[in-house]
């Protein structure tokens, strides 16, 4: 049994200590939005929040997260209007979709740490989360978008 | 909780014990009801108000809005989007009314014409290029029938009619009723009214093709976790599987620890598949785990020898030199033998390329759930072809196709590895036998090592100039296997050389190929581009002024080379420590040309492209945005792919098994600018999914040339081999 606090609710799931929070998410809890790529932690397309600081879900077992406040893609903003997601949205970045909800949670926590980050602040950080579409640039002018909004 | 008996085992062979498997399984049932597909693009809220059905593409309810059916799998190159786009165009439609669904898997209804038959198969970047025409007069059709309900209604003559977006107005009385309003009592008619084309719209009264604002439909979603794909579709009563296929590419199963596996926790059983083994279980770190412990006895298949890189450095360059060598014409113009005798300047060069791997973000994945009678069955399958998924999937199970549903799901990537659906056609069987609905997933070391390649090969390049310089003989032979895998790419009408052979020299391992992003275009476009430039260099000249003079180039050709050299300022003198390469691109009817800015780490061997610019001609742009990400994406795959992709095979095992030693770019591989535009063209659509990514290869070994007089000749251009070239 993990209890935890899952975008602002309290769960419980029965699942064992090290079952990767990943699969606690999306098949005990029916959260698809945090992605399997590769389950190694090489790819980031699982990247959610842990007591704010983005982890990857494929790597962080269950019994780690106990009382943690988890954040998912789901959970990021009440009507997908996080400033981040707008700005997704503005500068059309994703493609196939599939790496970008990771993408999103990993900006999150930038800006969360550093609300106006330069462009070689905003690679450091995100050099850990692949997108096999290469929609890097966009990702680069959307945080660049977000991080000028008030 | 139950654990299951196992359904093979080492005393009993390879056979399935389906009885193990019923009678464990007495105590589930079957989940009788789902609603929904799982995969619809509609949200709830505009579920439930009903709108009517003018044809098989559009239904327009009476509050407005516009359901126009989709038929274009959606992996991120937009084309769910323009297709519908272009039939809204001819409508008439209110964009902002238009809701999309993705159109059921029937070709006979839903599918472009090619080679005499109907296809929904969205390869070879065709989405828009061949479904433009139709849509278009599919959306002329629907709006005539709305002009002709209104014609009758107001008992005027349909002539006195004009539409603006969703509104029918009759010219002479200013009346004005919306597509809703006629929707709620027009029916559409056995048969719809004939479009030719001059019912069509001039490309000047076009409102959404070619509009710079229309944002891709696939978008919000994927912003926000909704976006379905078929990893995420979950039907009642699901079970889990995983896969272990054979080290050694196409071996089949003989044997394996059966009993030690179904005592593993939450285990269900393993099923035997053609070349492989399934684990069954209630959870997917349960199989997950299980694989691990999972041991199989193989029987070895062909490709048990093969080792790709001394079969390249040897195998295949004496295959390249033999002149007796079995030889396939692939294209040929002229005489290339006497031209090449009677040349003033004799060239020649050999390039190499290995293997790649599609690393499409989403491991191979399927649903499937038989009905409870056992005589149809359902798939969810993010495919690029939703009609060959439904066939391969009717195959593996001996249904007629008719007894396959198929959901259409966003695919997680595609480029080329999800036109097969072998891994849903597993999905079923693994299904079929653990009596339930299933979900398969590939893990990713299994997508890898299982992988379906881009082939590895093996090119030589012969070429003449007459007493001018101009060239007149051009000889590309390529070795490989795969025959269209290898050869696409290879003829060049955009040079119009009046001597031309292509060939093939054919070999085979029995090894999994596939199309890949551009198929053979990206190591052809590079073998024939740094030998266009190798031979510029040999002449003292420009490399895109010999282009220009020397190799016969079309207008259209042209023309993107004079663009990308104002676009690129060519002539510019570039920053210490940079180089300029150019290379032309050409794919499924595009054609672009590019050049890249790089440097180059002489202590290291690395090479980091910054600067990009690249014309395009594209003929009539649909999605302009879009367009330009599918481009962007294309040159950042043609980046990573050129500088570090490679899967390489030892003893008949692929030696790579996920993103640790299968490098894919990332952002700091990025270049920082990327500069795209297009030709201005009002002619048809053609192809732009994968002309980004064949020029790089090239454009950047043509760049290190410019930079260091060296010649790369084999892609990837690793660090080892950019030292190696350096010091040769």
């Amino acid at each position: 049994m993990v209890a935890f606090t899952l975008n602002g609710k309290s769960v419980s799931v029965e699942a064992d200590d090290n079952t990767p929070l990943l699969w606690v998410l999306r098949d005990h809890l029916n959260l698809t939005g945090t992605k399997y790529g590769c389950g190694a932690g090489l790819c980031g397309a699982c990247t959610v929040h842990v007591n704010g600081a983005a982890v990857k879900a494929c790597q962080t077992e269950a019994a780690t997260i106990k009382g943690a406040k988890v954040v998912t893609i789901e959970g990021l903003s009440p009507k997908s209007n996080h400033k981040l997601q707008k700005a997704w949205i503005a500068e059309q970045v994703p493609q196939c979709g599939y790496c970008q909800s990771g993408q999103i949670m990993k900006a999150a926590e930038l800006l969360a740490r550093n609300p106006k980050p330069n462009r070689a602040q905003i690679v450091a950080h995100m050099d850990g989360n692949i997108c096999r579409c290469g929609t890097y640039n966009r990702i680069i002018a959307a945080i660049q978008r977000a991080s000028q909004e008030a | 909780m139950t654990v299951l008996r196992k359904m093979g085992s080492d005393k009993t062979g390879p056979e399935i014990s389906r009885r193990g498997f019923l009678a464990g399984s007495s105590g589930l049932t079957f989940a009788v009801v789902f609603a929904g597909t799982g995969a619809s693009l509609m949200g709830p809220a505009q579920a439930y108000a009903q709108p009517r059905a003018l044809s098989a593409w559009v239904a327009i309810g009476a509050d407005n809005r516009i359901v126009i059916q989709t038929p274009a799998a959606e992996m991120g190159q937009g084309s769910m989007t323009g297709v519908p786009l272009a039939l809204a165009e001819e409508l008439d439609a209110d964009w902002s009314k238009v809701t999309l669904d993705f159109a059921p898997s029937e070709a006979e209804t839903y599918g472009y014409n090619v080679r005499g038959s109907k296809s929904m198969a969205i390869v070879g970047s065709r989405a828009v290029q061949m479904y433009y025409n139709d849509v278009r007069i599919a959306g002329a059709q629907v709006r005539r029938v709305l002009l002709d309900a209104a014609a009758a209604k107001w008992k005027v003559p349909v002539s006195e009619l004009k539409t603006e977006p969703s509104v029918v107005i009759h010219g002479p009385s200013g009346r004005r009723m919306t597509y809703g309003q006629i929707a709620a009592f027009a029916t559409a008619p056995k048969v719809l009214p004939k479009i030719g084309k001059d019912d069509l719209k001039k490309p000047a009264q076009f409102r959404l093709i070619g509009n710079t604002r229309m944002q891709r439909r696939d978008i919000p979603a994927k912003v926000n976790g909704t976006a379905q794909f078929a990893m995420d579709v979950r039907v009642p009563g699901m079970v889990y599987a995983t896969t272990v296929h054979a080290p050694t590419v196409n071996a089949t199963p003989v044997s394996w620890n059966a009993d030690k596996v179904a005592g593993m926790k939450d285990i269900l059983g393993t099923v035997k598949l053609p070349k492989g083994v399934a684990i069954v279980g209630r959870t997917f770190e349960a199989v997950r785990a299980a694989r691990d412990q999972l041991e199989v006895k193989w029987k070895a298949g062909k490709s048990r020898t093969f080792d790709s890189e001394p079969e390249l450095e040897t195998a295949y360059a004496k295959v390249a030199m033999d002149p007796k060598a079995k030889t396939s014409k692939v294209a040929a113009r002229g005489d290339v033998k006497k031209a090449l005798a009677g040349g003033a300047k004799k060239f020649r060069a050999d390039f190499r390329a290995d293997f790649a791997y599609h690393a499409q973000m989403e491991p191979l994945n399927a649903v499937v759930r038989f009905s409870p009678d056992g005589k149809s069955v359902e798939v969810w399958d993010g495919t690029q072809s939703p009609d060959r998924c439904r066939e391969t999937v009717a195959k593996a199970i001996g249904f007629k196709v008719e007894q396959v549903t198929h959901h259409q799901c966003y695919l997680g990537g595609g480029f080329g590895r999800r036109s097969l659906a072998d891994y849903a056609a597993e999905a079923a069987l693994v299904a079929r036998e653990a009596m339930r609905p299933v979900k398969l997933i590939w893990t990713r070391e299994e997508d890898v090592a299982y992988g379906m390649f881009r082939p590895q090969n093996y090119q030589c390049m012969e070429a003449a100039m007459d007493s001018s310089g101009k060239v007149v003989a051009w000889e590309h032979c390529i070795v490989g296997d795969g025959r269209n895998l290898v050869t696409g790419g290879m003829k060049i009408p955009y040079y119009q050389i009046a001597n031309q052979l292509q060939e093939l020299r054919g070999t085979s391992h029995g090894l999994r190929l596939k199309h890949w992003r551009a198929v053979a275009h990206p190591f052809n476009i590079f073998a024939i581009e740094s030998f266009v430039d190798e031979m510029a260099a040999a002449e003292g000249m420009d490399p895109i002024e010999f282009r220009l003079k020397r190799m016969s180039p079309t207008p259209k050709l042209a023309k993107t080379f004079e663009m990308v050299r104002e676009m690129s300022e060519w002539s510019k003198k570039r920053p210490e420590g940079r180089a300029l390469g150019v290379s032309l691109s050409e794919r499924s009817g595009s054609l672009g040309a590019g050049v890249a800015e790089i440097s180059l780490d002489k202590s290291t061997g690395k090479i980091k492209v910054h600067k990009t610019w690249m014309a395009v001609d594209g003929g009539t742009i649909v999605l302009p945005d879009g367009a330009r990400a599918n481009i962007e994406s294309g040159i950042n795959w043609g980046i990573s792919s050129m500088l570090q992709e490679r899967v390489t095979i030892k003893k008949g095992v692929v030696e790579q098994s996920n993103f640790h030693d299968y490098n894919v770019m990332r952002m700091s591989d990025v270049p920082e600018e990327i500069h795209i535009e297009f030709v201005k063209s009002t002619g048809k659509p053609t192809g732009l999914g994968e002309i980004g990514n064949p020029w790089l290869g090239a454009a950047i070994a043509n760049a290190v040339f410019s930079m260091t007089g060296k010649r790369l000749r084999h892609v990837p251009f690793t660090p080892e081999r950019v030292l190696a070239a350096l010091k040769a």
